[in-house]
């Protein structure tokens, strides 16, 4: 190592690579330089404001800052002697003046009292200041400038780290002050609660609100943590419970390789809904003397209206032999299973392995269905593998990013502040009918007309074929069907294109020629591109993008669907899909299959199963006839829902296993109470392929059970013994049936916390990029696939003038099942809202905050208006999470042909006045 | 199904349901109004985030102070946060921030410099005149240190500095509207090429004169940073020259140190003497744009700056250079060369820690040459009289020029060309015509408000850089201000640490915390001398920039020459 350097310090002589600070040196070496201003965290810039830190430096004339200064060769350090101990204590003799005493600080064992006590600062010989009055505006968090030290970490918290730009260093000099916006109070601000600033903050002048007392006095002392995983979404947050008593007080962000310590407010403060009164803590059987309506409306918190309390022999008896008796009677085919991605690999692996040996049939599925299952039709098809070729922080590594029909900013906030970051130095071009928060850091923010997706990417590709833009080289050693792409590609030029899409010729030749040609260009993108019924289509339009260019298979380059739920990769891989077995092995092989017959040791059913949708036509049609659903809420998440509920209300025995009475619940013939993340070991698989293991932080309450544990008792009752006695064992026989797993191990998974698939040894990290040479298709080849415009299924007309698109809000999780029963979610956005453009809202004389009538040939909603500038005019958006007033009520069932994935994002609409 | 079978679907829900929804997203909303009157001020304005003290000042100017709704505004149309624009606004003393709901200020301000000149001269009495004697349609308020100390006590009326004056005149200027800037005369761009201007700077354009040349005669001059640091000038074109381009040079016409006026009174006679050196600088270092940071106290320079230079780009004399003016915005600290860049980027001005120095690492990023006015000013002069005029100027074994700014209790105060090294002695016996009647010679800062203060008994020290660091003194800006034994040492040092507080950009916590607490401590009837002097060690020692660094100096110079002041 000829590029180290050699310094002394304290007398001692030391080394210290190139990039190294004399303060991270010294802590190498076992000395302790206080800090307060400085984080070690990653993410977080030396800052060298508190000055906390100051050591001498022989030969200069002031002290310096150790967490800024870079040594250089034979220099001499002194962090300990009589000058910079000095310093070192003055400067906390000074903060400590203007501290609230300890006995009533907002948090008595603060990273400030801690080095106050270590450099013996017990008070202070200075008079106090005023300090500005507290701030308890927000339900998640308390801010009490009183403590405040003003070393700005919670400012590069919020603007570097995560990139909110909410909170500012206001004012000069000692009125200089901490502000959210404008000086705001944190709740009216633009706050989006991600409390990466509570996590900063060293003093207590930020704090979880769970954590202090009414008048704001708290202790972080005696908090017990367990490492665990985020339960929300699909970007895999790792993060530490802290568990007082048997309930999680707190949660903090840790260091794991999708978010570095970085949460959102889901994940940070929505952790109180496994608490709700609303918990499901006894197996339930419905009354005899409550039939199922498909119009049925149920409050959740009084179960007993519709049904009775029952032992668990009793619960597990009667689910298993009304299943039995259908199987028995019509055959597998009457029966299906609804998994989730909000369970673990070994919930899903266990659960189709019911479905298919218990039930006989392959009619298991689960919301990947609903989100993504074009998204990866497309990517099979193209590059034979359905997850993403590199992960979401990648964009470090790329000089272009596109994201398209994705808001990450709300539905993966965490990636989304890689997104932001990379922003800061390289290009990011977003592609969106709706403006969002990233269109203030986008170069280009493409709000292309809803549903134009292929008019505007066949502009681009056009535009690559024409100028040839393409790589050539790439294209002849990695892909096939180029020549017909490009006799496809010629009509589609910008200028046809541009009145189609509604965005001018020379942006679509521009994004599309810093697309080309950039050293590394990645495409994000989310439902917005798949749930449409030309939601294949549209992703065959990306794929043909990167293989054209050669933007896949390099650092900074690739294909990534950001994943919905936190384990819809895993639920996925682990087979919770009607036409494959894990890992996508197709059920309709005959090697496939009788590979895994030998294996589970039982006959499997040789066709393909039913989908989502096609299961409650299915039922419609009398076919189906008994369900067993765990974790999902299609009575919420379906398009058309009314149709499904009906659907759900006619069958003969509803099974339903989940921790809430939830919409789907209210048709159950029989409740079964389960698990909540937080009470359960297991692994998940998040949106960049890592395995990650999730570890249980409290005790189930009452008397529910591990979700595990009921499928396997509800498989011995139907005629499956398979002796699993805990997650683990069920890991084992999953890695050794699923080759994506080579090479990983539950142990492995416990000890690193996180490993990437593909892997190709033990002791080595998994592949994060993938595709680097040649793709896992039958030829070896990436498919190019030219596609053509189709329109919509359902277009705007007089009747129904507008287009209503749903999604998902930043505070709430999908159906809302969870999130709505969590205290601080429900007080940050606590009511049905369709959000319209100002323009339309004017003209149709409503005022914010008014009711509004949305009306569709399927259904009617009143909920209440927000105007935001940034829906287009023309159309209206509602998120699906509320029970008062499901979207789904609205949306078109129309599937996509291939993807089988309803059109959640575009049908007509009718919006007036309630 | 037709729409009118349909009936609503009304649902309970898990929620609280104990809230109604928020009308709009989360924040303020950007106000179409609002949004439409900062476009109209912008016009075809570029938006870059460093031009944003620049469209805050055209807002401020327009409307008398920053709304939140123009502020918000502001931040949409450039794609920044609110944040970001409103600690910007906030930090700068000339801007109005008005938050939702509050009363925007008076249409007419009044600032009344309290620098200790203008204290000495009744600053205060003025300023409680004025409160008393002006109606709701004006506010006054105390200021720093304008820069025009020989002439005290100082008000501003809007941007009409009135000088050596009273309440009275004050009240006038305002009755009578007098309240724009009032431009003197100076030797304008014809005057100074008639009398040999330029021909320098054309002869190093046309390559008859060679850029190691014009270096080595400024290292022979040995011509020093006269803005207070003072650094070798030769040597730093040097430096800066051989760090990769793109290069950038800033000049510091912020002159803000109390005492301090000589900058402003080149600027005012002769400002192209200063340009035609700035752009044989920029020719020397090879940079690619220069910046000239004007303080907002100096409206009448900065309206001849633009005047001037556009003159000078009609002229042909910038070639590719980009020259721009940028506006302060009533900061002291902006004063210090990297807060200086801070602001030039548009942002607060916080100093930065070094290093990196802005020689490698500067506005934007890029190597620097920050030079002061003043040095830049005698470049042609050394030049064309040759280094050894410049060099062979001093007294008592210093050398060169040094262009004292003396105020307080003389009978002559002003901008005085002296020789470096001069005593104070010399300097108000030849060139300030003696003290004030009535005045004994007690005290002096020789440094302006940092550079601590010297009793009368140690009256033959050489006024220079490095002569006084021994008394715990230095020259700085050579900011000379005298004290006669009608001034109390105790309020003396209590107005400078006042200034240290108002003017400290609270970014450390030894002069942010210290400055305040040394207030507190300093207004008492007893000094606790023991606390005070530990204070003034760890600012020293601890603090990021020269501010607090030296902000502890008046503490020490009291507890060490003025003891009979404080006991």
């Amino acid at each position: 190592m000829t590029d180290s350097i050699h310094f002394s310090l304290d007398g001692k002589d030391v080394e210290a690579m190139p990039d190294e600070t004399i303060w991270q040196v010294a802590k190498r070496y076992g000395t302790r330089i206080p800090h307060l201003c400085y984080s070690p965290e990653p993410g977080y810039r030396a800052d060298g404001n508190c000055r906390a830190c100051m050591v001498e430096i022989e030969g200069e004339r002031v002290l310096a800052a150790s967490c800024l200064r870079k040594p250089t060769e034979g220099m001499k350090v002194h962090s300990a002697n009589q000058r910079a101990s000095t310093a070192q204590r003055m400067v906390m003799e000074l903060l400590v003046a203007d501290q609230p005493a300890r006995d009533i600080a907002h948090d008595s064992n603060s990273h400030l009292w801690q080095w106050a006590d270590n450099l013996g600062v017990r008070d202070s010989r200075f008079p106090a200041r005023q300090t500005p009055p507290p701030d308890s505006s927000h339900p998640a968090m308390r801010v009490a400038l009183d403590a405040c030290i003003n070393c700005n970490l919670c400012v590069r918290a919020c603007r570097e780290v995560q990139v909110n730009d909410v909170i500012g260093m206001a004012f000069r000099g000692h009125n200089a002050k901490i502000v959210f916006d404008q000086d705001d109070p944190m709740v009216a601000s633009t706050c989006v609660a991600c409390g990466e600033c509570v996590q900063a903050c060293p003093t207590g002048a930020l704090m979880e609100a769970t954590l202090v007392d009414e008048r704001g006095v708290g202790d972080t002392e005696g908090l017990t943590g367990v490492d665990s995983i985020c339960p929300f979404c699909g970007v895999g947050c790792q993060l530490t419970y802290q568990v007082r008593d048997n309930r999680i007080a707190a949660v903090q962000g840790r260091s794991g390789p999708s978010n570095e310590n970085r949460l959102c407010v889901k994940g940070r403060f929505g952790f109180d809904y496994i608490n709700s009164p609303q918990r499901l803590t006894r197996p339930l059987i419905r009354r005899d003397d409550a039939p199922k309506r498909g119009d049925l409306d149920m409050d959740p918190k009084n179960p007993l209206s519709h049904f009775r309390e029952a032992s668990w022999e009793e619960a597990l008896d009667l689910a298993a032999s009304g299943l039995k008796t259908i199987r028995d009677r019509d055959g597998g085919n009457a029966l299906s299973g609804f998994g989730s991605a909000k369970c673990s690999n070994e919930e899903a692996y266990l659960f189709q392995k019911l479905v298919r040996t218990g039930f006989g049939t392959n009619n298991v599925d689960h919301c990947t269905r609903l989100c993504h299952a074009s998204s990866v039709a497309a990517l099979l098809e193209g590059v034979g593998s359905g997850a993403v070729s590199a992960p979401f922080s990648a964009v470090k590594d790329a000089d272009v990013v596109i994201v398209i029909g994705a808001n990450p900013t709300e539905n993966h906030p965490v990636a989304a502040t890689y997104f932001k970051q990379a922003a800061k130095t390289g290009t990011l071009i977003v592609m969106d009918p709706r403006g969002m928060a990233l269109k203030r850091h986008a170069t280009h923010m493409l709000q292309f007309k809803p549903g134009s997706d292929v008019a505007m990417l066949n502009a681009m590709l056009n535009v690559i074929v024409s100028e040839k833009l393409y790589d050539q080289a790439y294209i002849d050693a990695h892909a096939e069907g180029f020549e017909s792409l490009k006799k496809h590609i010629k009509s589609f030029t910008p200028e046809v294109m541009a009145p189609i899409c509604g965005i001018d010729a020379d942006t679509l030749r521009t994004v599309a020629r810093k697309y080309a040609s950039a050293r590394a260009s990645i495409i994000f993108w989310g439902m917005g591109v798949s749930q449409h019924i030309h939601g294949t289509d549209n992703c065959r339009c990306l794929i043909a993008l990167a293989l054209i260019t050669g933007q896949v298979g390099r650092p900074g380059t690739g294909l990534h669907p950001l994943r919905g739920q936190n384990n819809v990769q895993g639920a996925s891989d682990a087979g919770l899909i009607p036409m494959m077995l894990p890992d996508y092995q197709l059920v309709e092989n005959d090697d496939i299959r009788q590979r895994f017959e030998d294996i589970w040791g039982t006959p499997l059913d040789p066709h393909k199963g039913l989908t989502v949708v096609e299961t409650m036509e299915s039922i419609h049609a009398g076919k189906l006839k008994g369900m067993y659903i765990m974790g999902e809420n299609p009575a919420m998440s379906d398009p058309n829902v009314q149709h499904a509920r009906d659907a759900l209300a006619s069958l003969e025995h509803l099974v339903v296993q989940d921790i809430f009475l939830t919409e789907t619940a209210f048709h159950a013939d029989v409740v079964l109470p389960a698990s909540a993340w937080p009470e359960k070991d297991g692994t998940v698989t998040n949106t960049n392929r890592q395995v990650q293991r999730g570890r249980k932080a409290v005790e189930l309450p009452g008397d529910a059970r591990q979700d595990w544990w009921i499928t396997n008792e509800l498989a011995k009752r139907i005629g499956c013994d398979w002796g699993y006695s805990e997650p683990s064992d069920i890991f084992a026989e999953m890695a050794s049936v699923m080759p994506s797993l080579d090479n990983i191990s539950w142990e492995r998974v416990s000890a690193e916390e996180s490993v990437t698939y593909p892997c190709k040894a033990p002791d080595q990290p998994g592949d994060e990029i993938v595709f680097s040479d040649g793709f896992p298709t039958p030829t070896g080849r990436g498919k190019l696939v030219p596609v053509s415009i189709i329109p919509p299924d359902e277009l705007p007309d007089e009747t129904f003038p507008m287009v209503l698109t749903t999604g998902r809000q930043l505070e709430h999780w999908h159906t809302g099942a969870m999130t709505r029963r969590s205290e601080v979610l429900d007080e940050l956005e606590p009511e049905a809202v369709a959000t319209l453009s100002p323009v339309d809202m004017s003209r149709m004389s409503i005022e914010p905050g008014a009711m509004v009538r949305v009306s569709t040939r399927r259904g009617v909603l009143e909920l209440r208006a927000r105007a935001d500038s940034a829906v287009p005019t023309g159309m209206v958006f509602i998120p699906f999470c509320y029970a008062e007033a499901p979207a789904n009520v609205l949306t078109n069932q129309a599937l996509d042909p291939y993807g089988k994935i309803p059109e959640f994002k575009f049908c007509a609409a009718r919006v007036e006045a309630a | 199904m037709t729409e009118s079978t349909q009936s609503v679907i009304k649902r309970g829900h898990p929620g609280k349901g104990n809230k109604r929804s928020r009308k709009t997203p989360k924040g303020r909303q950007v106000d179409p109004a609002a949004l439409q009157e900062v476009q109209a001020l912008l016009t075809d304005r570029p938006r870059r985030r460093d031009l944003l003290i620049e469209h805050l000042h055209l807002i401020q100017d327009h409307y008398g102070h920053l709304s939140a709704a123009h502020l918000n505004a502001l931040a949409f149309e450039m794609k920044m946060a609110q944040t970001e624009v409103y600690e910007v606004a906030t930090f700068y003393a000339h801007f109005d921030v008005v938050k939702d709901g509050e009363q925007p200020p008076p249409p007419l301000t009044v600032r009344v410099c309290d620098g200790i000149a203008c204290e000495m001269a009744g600053a205060q009495t003025l300023l409680a005149e004025l409160i008393e004697q002006t109606g709701a349609e004006v506010r006054v308020l105390r200021a720093p240190c304008m820069g025009r100390c020989d002439q005290a006590p100082v008000a501003e009326v809007g941007h009409n500095h009135l000088m050596d004056t009273n309440s009275s005149a004050v009240i006038a200027a305002i009755s009578e509207g007098k309240t724009e800037q009032q431009v003197p005369d100076y030797i304008d761009y014809d005057s100074y090429v008639a009398q040999g201007g330029y021909k320098l700077l054309r002869e190093c354009l046309s390559g008859q004169r060679t850029v190691e040349d014009i270096i080595a005669q400024l290292e022979h001059s040995e011509l020093r940073g006269l803005g207070g640091a003072g650094f070798p000038t030769g040597r730093k074109w040097r430096i800066v020259r051989g760090y990769k381009g793109p290069r950038m040079m800033a000049v510091n016409c912020d002159e803000g140190e109390p005492g301090t006026f000589k900058d402003r009174h080149y600027l005012e006679h002769d400002p192209h003497r200063f340009i035609e050196g700035m752009l044989i600088a920029a020719w020397a270092v090879e940079v690619e744009a220069c910046y000239i940071y004007v303080r907002d106290e100096y409206p009448a320079i900065r309206e001849i700056k633009r005047k001037e230079i556009a003159r000078l780009d009609a002229e042909g004399l910038l070639g590719n250079l980009k020259v721009e003016v940028r506006r302060g915005a009533g900061a002291y600290i902006c004063g210090e060369e990297s807060a200086m860049i801070e602001s030039i980027e548009g942002k607060r001005g916080l100093p930065r820690n070094r290093p990196p120095y802005v020689a490698e690492v500067g506005l934007f990023g890029r190597p620097t040459l920050e030079n002061n006015v003043e040095t830049l000013y005698w470049v042609r002069d050394i030049i064309e009289r040759g280094p050894d005029w410049f060099a062979g100027a001093g007294r008592n074994g210093r050398k060169g020029w040094r262009s004292y700014s003396v105020s307080g209790r003389v009978r002559e105060p002003g901008v005085k060309l002296a020789p470096a090294g001069i005593t104070i002695s010399e300097l108000i016996d030849e060139f300030c015509g003696g003290m004030q009647d009535g005045h004994r010679f007690k005290a002096y800062l020789p440094g302006g408000a940092s550079g601590g203060i010297l009793p009368a008994s140690m009256n033959d020290v050489p006024l220079d850089f490095g002569t006084l660091e021994q008394y715990g003194c230095f020259i700085g800006s050579a900011a000379v201000v005298v004290f006669s034994d009608q001034d109390n040492m105790k309020d003396v040092a209590l107005n400078l640490m006042r200034f240290f507080e108002d003017e400290s950009c609270g970014q450390c916590t030894p002069c942010r915390v210290g400055t305040e607490k040394a207030v507190k401590l300093m207004s008492r009837d007893r000094w606790d001398e023991g606390l005070l002097s530990e204070l003034s060690k760890t600012m020293t020692d601890a603090s990021i920039c020269g501010l607090g660094q030296a902000a502890g100096n008046p503490i020490n110079s009291v507890l060490k020459y003025f003891r009979e002041d404080i006991s």
